[in-house]
């Protein structure tokens, strides 16, 4: 597949305080996701290293680099997974410093795994109201107390959970157990159920690995789709280039767990240090 | 009619392992801790029965409702003052933690209530009832209903309840049920408060059926229907029913037969036959454990 642009009008990015770059729509506002400096140390391997970005709050940005290279660390790192050893992370302006992993995520930071981890005990309607539990007004007590109440706030969020997978068509799916979904369906569910937390920022760890030719291009759409109808940021980890190229507006380059480049898909593409770390060894489709 | 008699103390027996059973369970299936504490809290459950109707003279009733909320609030209390600390710990200090908690129960009770068995009255007056011709204990009977109406319920709470659903995620894997915004500790005390109620309810039922409380009461109770929850599978709440009424079942049979010395052996030895066959036991699934 080319590398033929999905989104209809290329976006006017700008250069923000350096190193960041933010499409020209989003410069009111103040960025949804911000990391400065961050970096982590396991031991005496530096797996992430001056990592910075500063995310619009409609956004669609990928973050490439070779196996290895610190791209799933630094998601871990942005949702608090990882205490970074260094630098500062803003959610939405807040300094998620001292957060645990339950408060970043109702800061606004949801995210999809790059191994699935879905509850595959669980159906698939279940795991998206999981999703939706922050948003439930329900408590322990009045949970076992006020069963009708609670009934009919379960029937509700049935309904809401039946129109969020209506984006990916997968009504028809809602009491199959999760672990039973094919492949691909299981990774646009955790999509879903990681929407249902109601993000500002939606973090996708290789959305379409294991993934035919005509699920990424649907993905892709879908991606677009989303990022419209929930006005959300969308950060993105991927190998497959076409989907990077595709829908992302910005480009980060990982290597050693460093960012060696950063612009938008062209650029990335035109860019030699890219060329030598990366797309030299996996080469472009 | 000998053998409906010696199926309705199976199944009472069986219904209180199966009682117990659910806490292990419940408790393992969150955070992977055998909770050798369990059956202590059962043996205060019973106590406070007996301080309740024999001490204070209060009715039944009190009696009851007391031991189940005493049991449910000691079970939260334990988890958050001895467990909570060490979530992150190495699971062995956590379960080395649960025998401490368990021995400083036995011997708190023991300080307390001396080492004598307490005599717990009767909670109905009536013991027996009458069905055709045929005269049925009627503590087996509650003992049964009780057991089938809290495993209904509990079925709903974790099918149906948003904490339910929040039980099951954090089961399958914490760290992502943290991502999706579930509060973890807010889960793990409702798990513990589930699982302590209904060893609450155990013990009153137990103290129905054999109308003692001693300090050490809880340690075999605790290890059948410990054995019954691997049996049934751990971590699965159906399992830890079936698991129970087997052991009940195997119990009375063997008893039956004039071999009530032999009562223990054979559960183990079913627990060694099961787990041959079915490592997992009999419902179980194997437990993906990530951090
Ligand atoms: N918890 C950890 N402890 C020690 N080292 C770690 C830990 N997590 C990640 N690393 C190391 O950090 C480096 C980056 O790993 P990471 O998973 O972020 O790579 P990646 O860019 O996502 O690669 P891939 O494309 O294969 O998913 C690797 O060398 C990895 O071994
Ligand atoms: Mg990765």
């Amino acid at each position: 597949m080319s590398s033929e642009t999905k989104q209809k009008r290329r976006p006017v990015i700008v250069q923000m305080e350096s190193p960041n770059l933010i499409p020209e729509r989003d410069l009111g506002q103040i960025p949804v996701l911000e990391a400065k400096h961050i970096g982590i140390d396991f031991g005496g391997l530096t797996a992430v290293d001056d990592f910075n970005i500063a995310m619009g709050r409609t956004e669609i940005s990928g973050l490439i680099g070779p196996n290895g290279a610190g791209k799933t660390t630094i998601f871990n790192l942005l949702t608090n997974v990882y205490k970074p050893t260094r630098g500062t992370i803003l959610v939405d302006g807040y300094d998620t410093a001292g957060m645990s992993i339950t408060q970043v995520n109702k800061l606004g930071i949801a995210r999809t795994f790059q191994n699935i981890r879905l509850f595959s005990q669980m159906t698939v309607a279940q795991n998206i109201l999981v999703g939706f539990g922050n948003s439930m007004s329900t408590h322990l007590v009045t949970d076992m107390l006020r069963f009708p109440k609670h009934w009919k706030q379960e029937r509700e969020y049935r309904d809401k959970a039946m129109d969020l997978l209506g984006i990916f068509d997968m009504q028809r799916f809602a009491d199959t157990k999760a672990g039973n979904l094919p492949y691909g369906a299981q990774r646009r569910l955790e999509i879903l159920r990681a929407l249902a937390t109601h993000p500002k920022v939606l973090l996708l760890d290789e959305p379409a690995a294991g993934m035919n030719p005509n699920e990424t291009e649907e993905l892709m759409d879908n991606i677009l789709k989303i990022r419209d109808e929930f006005q959300i940021a969308i950060l993105l980890i991927e190998h497959d280039m076409s989907l990077v190229m595709g829908v992302c507006e910005v480009v980060g380059v990982l290597n050693y767990g460093k960012i060696i480049a950063k612009g938008t898909p062209e650029e990335i593409q035109r860019d030699p240090k890219v060329i030598e770390a990366y797309l030299g060894k996996q080469g472009v489709k | 009619m000998t053998f409906l008699t010696q199926l309705l103390n199976g199944l009472q027996l069986g219904s209180i392992y199966a009682l117990v059973a659910l806490g292990y369970t419940m408790v393992y299936g969150i955070i992977l801790l055998l909770n050798f504490a369990h059956g202590d809290i059962i043996m205060v459950g019973a106590y406070i029965s007996w301080i309740v109707m024999a001490k204070l003279g209060m009715s039944p009733a009190l009696a009851v409702v007391l031991s189940v909320a005493g049991c449910t609030l000691l079970g939260v209390l334990i988890d958050k003052v001895a467990y909570a600390p060490l979530r992150n710990a190495p699971r062995l200090s956590i379960l080395i933690t649960a025998i401490g908690v368990s021995y400083f129960l036995e011997n708190g009770a023991q300080l307390v209530f001396g080492a004598d068995a307490k005599v717990v009255p009767a909670f109905i007056s009536t013991s027996t009832i009458k069905v055709g011709g045929v005269s049925l204990s009627l503590n087996a009977i509650i003992t049964i209903i009780v057991t089938a109406v809290c495993t209904v319920v509990l079925q709903l709470l974790v099918q149906k309840t948003k904490l339910g659903k929040a039980m099951r995620a954090v089961s399958e894997d914490m760290g992502a049920a943290r991502l999706m915004g579930i509060n973890v500790n807010t889960t793990i005390s409702f798990t513990f408060a589930l699982g302590s109620a209904l060893a609450g309810i155990g013990a009153v039922l137990y103290s129905m059926a054999y109308s003692q409380a001693t300090p050490t009461m809880g340690i075999m109770l605790g290890t059948k229907a410990f054995v019954a929850a691997v049996l049934g599978g751990i971590g699965s709440i159906p399992g830890a029913v079936i698991g129970g009424l087997l052991v009940g079942f195997a119990e009375v049979f063997v008893s039956a037969l004039g071999l009530s010395v032999w009562k223990d052996a054979v559960v183990f030895l079913l627990l060694i036959i099961v787990l041959v066959v079915k490592p997992t036991g009999i419902l179980g699934r194997t437990m993906n454990e990530k951090v």
